[in-house]
């Protein structure tokens, strides 16, 4: 059975056309899109470990997966990068059945309350509901719905693990423990594989422990989902490099029949411009790192790192809003973003930037630093910034941004966090010999099946993709895994 | 994983532990380092790897206790186990026949110069240790200094033992006596800048090791950057040996007091 017959079977359960009959379209359509109960801005923007977001209720996730038309061609599955069968949950919740409604999530992601939380969805899912595409309206709540069904089934104490057929013996690695390699090794083992993930930090989970803070994604609920994929048998060594601590060839030697690198872009990229080596000039992968996998502002911990009180966040990504508002969390009275294009080709999640301008946090765009100057500790003290605008379009369709000459200011900072995208890391790709990767170090792959240049590696996420999200990589996983299965059977 | 089945005082602030590692220990070679946590809320710091033995499956670290990371390291007794230990990084150590090789080594930093020692020496070279410290009590790995070495130079701040002044005072009085064809210096930075001017002065190659501020250690957050030749380096994934007369000494001490 396809995907798509699947889907039409679900669709077709007599419960399902009961429900749609229950409510008459009009009025689904009528109803308002329900708003997720955040924290208040004030007081959240001084608690570093306290989720903004509080999760719907179960009259409010009813009323909202009323909302869902339950299309027979539904297009917002199109938009999932693991094609979660959407209207299915959905309707699971609007029944009140909510645990079978996680149970549908966790039929095809490894991850849902990660991803409820943390996925772009008005660019995917949500982009692609009829009330947007068709009817001018605001989509169906997806990713609240998702967290909701995957929050309930954890906070009642009842989260089940899938079951899995027996051990079929064949060993596979996974190299990283972040979303892709995740989402992997959850695919393989529920197709019987003895599944090993190796892990170079002494945290499992990636991105999702080191860089996406507490606020926005709590540890516990990564744990949680971690705990789950151990239930079902993988196997996570910590602390232990592929490449530097063990080599592609111990790997095979010990019996591994097929490996998923998913080391991710962990290599941070500069500006090269004069001053960027100043003390209190730091990546936001570094910034992060020492806040989130570290604890560092935690008195307890070992680990310093600097609280600004005026910062500056260059760049208006995803990370770049996670290190603002954390600087935000640790104390800084005055918190910028300084992007060189405008509000609209921001590249970050609209719930973080609508959150971080609540929180106070102010908005440079149309400007790009130039130079830092320090004292004469070398501490940064100020920071040069051009003024912008909007040139034409670039080949990308983004309209350029081009300096407006003369136009310069000068701004007080004592910390400055660059999150100007990050590369792959080179350590991996370049301790595999005969692995392909471009000029911007992502390894080469099939397309279609994530297979490398060497036939009994594949690769996925960030490492392929560069700087991208955590749903593409875990969608990557999901494809690699399915593809790596087909391959073992063949043989 | 990663018990401590010996400690062994060198001098009252320095320890060299061996560690069980066995994975790390077949795969290190002269120059890489590891990342080191004790404790949940430990810090990770970086430490060079001083020693292996394959056979037994362990390192060797030493350690000075300089603060509080170190000092929890110091603390810990045989039996123990290391919270967390991950390597081995960075790049090995460029060994081949240069000629005649001058290990320039100041106090701690004489651990991490022994496993270079003994490649060079291994490699075909002649090689002339310098080992320095502030006084005879910090003077370590002497003995395993020597068996790798066609001479060692011991050099005291105080004189009290081997010749009085600094580890620049003996690379210069070889370099002015014989023809020196490559310098490895390992120590603290200001050791290592003043090293790296001398040899400088007489065009000698010059090879340093730098102990930057590090975090994650696997290039992942650019705490450990440097400038070389101008342009940004990561010690951690492209060192953590550069061309010494390439290095900007000053930005790097300079960052060295960032939590200072």
């Amino acid at each position: 059975m396809t995907r798509q017959e699947y889907i039409k079977q679900k669709w077709g359960e007599p419960w399902r056309s009961e429900l749609r009959k229950s409510v008459k379209a009009k009025e689904r359509a009528d109803r308002p899109r329900v708003h997720m109960p955040e924290l208040d801005a004030e007081y959240r923007s001084h608690k570093l470990k306290e989720e903004v977001n509080q999760g719907l209720s179960q009259e409010q996730a009813i009323f909202e997966a009323g909302r869902c038309l339950d299309c027979a061609n539904p297009t917002c599955v199109t938009g999932c990068p693991v094609e979660i069968n959407i209207p299915t949950f959905i309707k699971n919740i609007e029944r009140g059945e909510f645990i079978e409604a996680a149970n549908t999530l966790k039929e095809t992601s490894a991850l849902p309350a990660v991803c409820g939380r943390v996925c772009p969805q008005e660019k995917q899912c949500e982009a692609q509901c009829i009330y947007v595409k068709k009817m001018g309206k605001e989509a169906v709540g997806i990713g609240y719905l998702e967290r909701f069904a995957a929050d309930y089934e954890r906070l009642n104490g009842i989260v089940s693990t899938p079951e899995i057929p027996v051990c079929n013996g064949t060993k596979i690695a996974v190299v990283g423990s972040g979303p892709a390699g995740l989402s992997f090794a959850g695919d393989m083992a529920k197709r019987g594989y003895d599944i090993t993930v190796f892990e170079a930090l002494h945290e499992i989970g990636g991105v999702l422990k080191y860089g996406i803070p507490e606020f926005r994604l709590p540890n516990e609920i990564v744990d949680v989902e971690i705990e789950v994929l151990r239930k079902i048998g993988v196997k996570f060594i910590k602390n232990c490099i592929v490449g530097k601590t063990i080599s592609h060839e111990d790997l095979r030697n010990d019996g591994f029949k097929g490996i998923f690198v998913a080391s991710g872009a962990g290599l941070p990229n500069f500006m090269d411009i004069p001053g960027e080596n100043l003390i209190g000039v730091m990546s936001a992968n570094e910034f992060l790192t020492r806040v989130n996998l570290m604890d560092a502002s935690n008195p307890e911990s070992d680990t310093p790192v600097q609280m600004g009180k005026k910062v500056a966040i260059i760049g208006a990504g995803n990370t770049a809003m996670d290190a603002v508002r954390t600087a935000r969390r640790l104390g800084a009275e005055r918190a910028m973003v300084v992007y060189r294009r405008s509000d609209e080709e921001m590249p970050a999640r609209l719930e973080e930037v609508k959150h971080a301008k609540e929180e106070g946090i102010e908005f440079l765009t149309l400007h790009n630093p130039i130079c830092y100057e320090g004292d004469d500790k070398g501490r940064v003290q100020r920071m040069l910034l051009q003024k912008m605008e909007l040139g034409e379009p670039d080949p990308s369709g983004r309209r350029k941004p081009v300096p407006i000459k003369d136009a310069t200011e000068w701004v007080e900072v004592d910390e400055v966090i660059v999150s100007v995208g990050v590369s792959p890391n080179p350590l991996i790709p370049s301790s595999f010999s005969g692995l392909e990767v471009t000029k911007w170090g992502t390894v080469v792959i099939n397309q279609d099946t994530m297979q490398t240049h060497l036939s009994d590696v594949y690769a996925g996420g960030d490492i392929v993709r560069g700087g991208a999200t955590v749903i593409l990589a875990m969608g990557d996983g999901r494809k690699a895994a399915a593809a790596m299965d087909e391959a073992l059977q063949g043989n | 994983m990663n018990r401590i089945v010996r400690k062994e005082y060198f001098s009252p602030q320095v320890v060299e532990f061996v560690v069980e590692a066995p994975l790390i220990a077949r795969s290190r070679k002269a120059g890489h380092f590891v990342m080191v946590k004790v404790g949940e809320k430990g810090e990770r710091i970086p430490l060079t790897i001083a020693k292996s033995d394959t056979e037994k499956g362990t390192i060797s670290l030493v350690i000075q206790n300089v603060g509080a990371s170190s000092e929890k390291i110091c603390n810990l007794q045989e039996g123990d186990y290391i919270t967390d230990l991950v390597g081995p990084l960075g790049r090995a150590t460029h060994i081949e026949n240069f000629g005649t090789v001058i290990c320039a080594g100041g106090g701690v930093g004489i651990a991490p110069m022994l496993p270079i020692i003994e490649a060079m020496k291994k490699a075909g070279n002649r090689v002339i240790s310098v080992l320095a410290a502030r006084t005879k009590d910090l003077v370590i790995l002497e003995e395993q200094v020597a068996e790798y070495s066609d001479e060692v130079i011991v050099m005291t701040d105080d004189g009290s033992y081997g010749q009085k002044g600094l580890v620049t005072n003996g690379v210069e009085s070889v370099i002015n006596r014989e023809k020196v064809d490559m310098c490895v210096t390992i120590g603290p930075a200001i050791m290592m800048k003043f090293v790296s001017l001398l040899t400088q002065k007489y065009n000698v190659p010059t090879m340093a090791s730098l102990n930057t501020i590090m975090v994650d250690g696997t290039g992942m957050c650019g705490a450990c950057r440097i400038s070389v030749d101008g342009k940004t380096r990561f010690v951690c994934v492209d060192g953590p040996e550069f061309d010494a007369h390439k290095v900007d000494f000053d930005e790097m001490l300079m960052r060295l007091k960032a939590y200072n």
